[in-house]
């Protein structure tokens, strides 16, 4: 114990990060200033403390001078607190007693040219950090078993491959289709590409699997109507013709897919007869009942406009696949492809486009501001690379739409707590780093529910998905992170439910109890993001490692200059 | 008994995030890597698009 008025022993270690804080702050300044605060008995510069011996430093001067409350004023905690703690732990200290102050995104990068204003400001995050250091607490991580089983919502292709793939791991599995049927939007397709298998031949494996295997539960023509829990500990409602079902679920895997945008009747002179959207094209060439000897195919119909500004994917290799289809069926046809910008990346797309300029099919390329007309049997178009407009009469007109957000993703997303996008899609936790989760662990993501995708991706992305869900499942149990909210009294909670709808991760549920409804937090679905804490009125919540003495105790160091 | 060792050959971002993801299940993962340092190709980006986020 430090002798300085009865206070924890804080250790200082002021990196200087090479030249990019050393650069700029006078870091042995900042190391004597560090000693002269309450509670330091020890502070020190390294060039790297991230380093090897930066941190074996670290764990030499705690066991010399029993520190008991470790300050890093360094970078920043996104990249390195995780080995900060972990050094403190191997060094006997309990992790969450150790403080990061960033002096350099806050300090030295931000103010490169006034490095004696810099350095002060360096001394007051210091002081603020040692100051809160003292009133830091030592946590333990929260541990929570995972029943071993998951919810597959959707029974396209997506969730087929997501729950087969599970139930070969041995997990049981509840897959719930909304329709009568397996197989979702593939049941209505023709041939994939660009190998032209018949969709049929890629469905019917994986909904046999499915079908096969005594571990997965089909819930046809059921819907999910109520999910309350957390990671591991899912209880679901589902509803079928007959009964609604409850069951338990460790994970959930969202694959909902998504549905073809409908043109309304007259654009272009819309009427499923002689102007058709490609989806009914794929289905008049699976029935083997398409005559058409002058087709033409307009792109971008409803796409990458204000109304829906995105691009969906699909519908270039789409329509350059079915074009090939008609050619071989009829080499005389003439197939021309309006189009806008021609999405066909990767080598096979584009051997697959070269095929179809091989056979003949025509593509013209128009602008937006001069988008074709159609009129008696005619398509008008400027072909911006010929420079002058083409008249071009057709048979048949097929217009390539988007895929849009499913029916009901809305009522989903809220049920399930998770965020959707500006057009309706499904929204990953991070667009490179966790493509298939979402933000709430637990909950994952694949194929067009996400964004429109082609069946290989959805195919990738249900394996992914399904493997990233088996980790939990396979270890058997969850430990999460102890910075999270608990109730300081119950008695001093309302019941006004506020922080439970502010909650973005459903953490907190209203509870009825013989003093009326509480709220009750679930600490393992718990972020730890203060939300709650900020808006109880009562002040009834607390956050750990962000307590009212923690931050009160920094303010009052940043004032106390 | 056969062993239940995953080796993952190449250590840039596709091979780290596989063999963290069997070591988060609890299978032990070798990942291996001819250079010196793992990260690949990802190692020597400044920004990645579209969120611009730091490479490293």
């Amino acid at each position: 114990m430090n002798e300085k008025r009865g206070l924890p022993s804080v250790g200082v270690f002021v990196c200087r990060c090479g030249v990019n804080i050393g650069g700029f702050l006078d870091t042995p300044a900042l190391v004597e200033y560090a000693k002269t605060l309450p509670g330091v008995v020890f502070a020190k510069e390294n060039l790297y403390t991230c380093s090897e011996s930066g941190t074996a430093e670290i764990k030499k001067a705690i066991q010399e001078n029993d520190i008991q409350r470790v300050v890093v004023a360094a970078c920043t905690p996104l990249t390195h607190e995780p080995l900060f703690r972990a050094i403190c732990q191997e060094a006997g200290v309990n992790p969450y007693l150790f403080e990061f102050v960033n002096i350099r995104e806050h300090c030295s990068w931000a103010h490169m040219k006034e490095g004696e204003e810099a350095t002060k400001k360096a001394k007051d995050l210091i002081r603020m950090g040692v100051a809160r250091a003292i009133e830091l607490e030592p946590l333990e991580s929260i541990e929570a078993e995972v029943e071993p089983s998951a919810l597959v919502i959707g029974g396209g292709i997506s969730g087929l491959v997501a729950a087969a793939s599970l139930a070969e791991r041995g997990f049981r599995v509840a897959l719930v289709e909304r329709e009568g049927e397996l197989g979702g939007m593939l049941r209505h397709l023709y041939k994939l590409y660009p190998s032209d298998v018949p969709a049929e031949e890629v469905l019917k494996p994986w909904r046999d699997k499915v079908i096969d295997n005594p571990l997965v539960d089909l819930y046809l023509e059921s819907e999910v109507i109520s999910v309350k829990g957390y990671i591991g500990n899912y209880d679901v409602v589902i509803k079928s013709p007959e009964k609604e079902i409850p069951l338990k679920a460790g994970v959930i895997i969202l694959a909902t897919g998504a549905q073809l945008w409908e043109p309304p009747e007259g654009l272009y002179g819309y009427n499923k007869k002689d102007v058709i959207t490609q989806l009914e094209l794929e289905s008049l060439l699976m029935k083997g009942k398409l005559k058409a000897d002058k087709v033409v195919m307009i792109q971008c119909v409803g796409a990458m406009s204000p109304e829906r500004s995105y691009c969906s994917r699909i519908c270039c290799v789409t329509a350059i696949k079915n074009a090939i289809l008609i050619k071989e069926l009829n080499t005389a046809a003439s197939v021309h492809i309006l189009y806008r910008q021609m999405q066909a990346y990767g080598d096979e797309y584009e051997s697959y486009l070269r095929r179809a300029k091989e056979l003949g099919v025509r593509f013209v390329n128009f602008s937006p501001e001069q988008s074709p007309v159609v009129e008696n049997q005619q398509v008008k178009v400027y072909h911006q690379l010929l420079g002058r407009e083409l008249t071009l009469p057709f048979d048949l007109l097929v217009l390539s739409t988007p895929l849009v957000t499913q029916r009901g993703s809305e009522a989903l997303a809220t049920l399930l707590k998770v965020p959707i996008d500006q057009d309706g899609f499904f929204l990953e936790a991070h667009i490179k780093l966790r493509p298939l989760d979402f933000s709430t662990d637990g909950i994952y993501l694949c194929g067009c529910a996400h964004y429109p995708a082609d069946v290989g991706e959805a195919v990738s992305q249900a394996l992914g998905a399904a493997s990233r869900a088996s980790i939990h499942l396979t270890r058997g149990y969850i430990k999460v992170e102890p910075i999270v909210s608990s109730l300081i009294d119950e008695k001093l909670c309302q019941g006004c439910g506020l922080c439970a709808g502010l909650c973005p991760y459903g953490a907190i549920e209203m509870v009825d109890t013989s003093e009326g409804k509480k709220a009750r937090i679930i600490s393992v679905a718990c972020k730890g993001c203060g939300i709650c804490a900020a808006s109880c009125y009562c002040q009834a919540i607390r956050l750990s490692h962000y307590t009212r003495e923690q931050l009160e105790a920094q303010i009052r160091a940043l004032l106390s200059a | 008994m056969g062993s239940k060792d995953v080796l993952v050959i190449g250590g840039g971002i596709a091979g780290i995030q596989a063999a963290f993801d069997l070591a988060e299940m609890g299978v032990a993962a070798y990942l291996l890597e001819r250079k010196p340092s793992i990260g690949g190709v990802m190692a020597q980006l400044d920004k990645t698009f579209p969120t611009n986020d730091c490479a490293i």
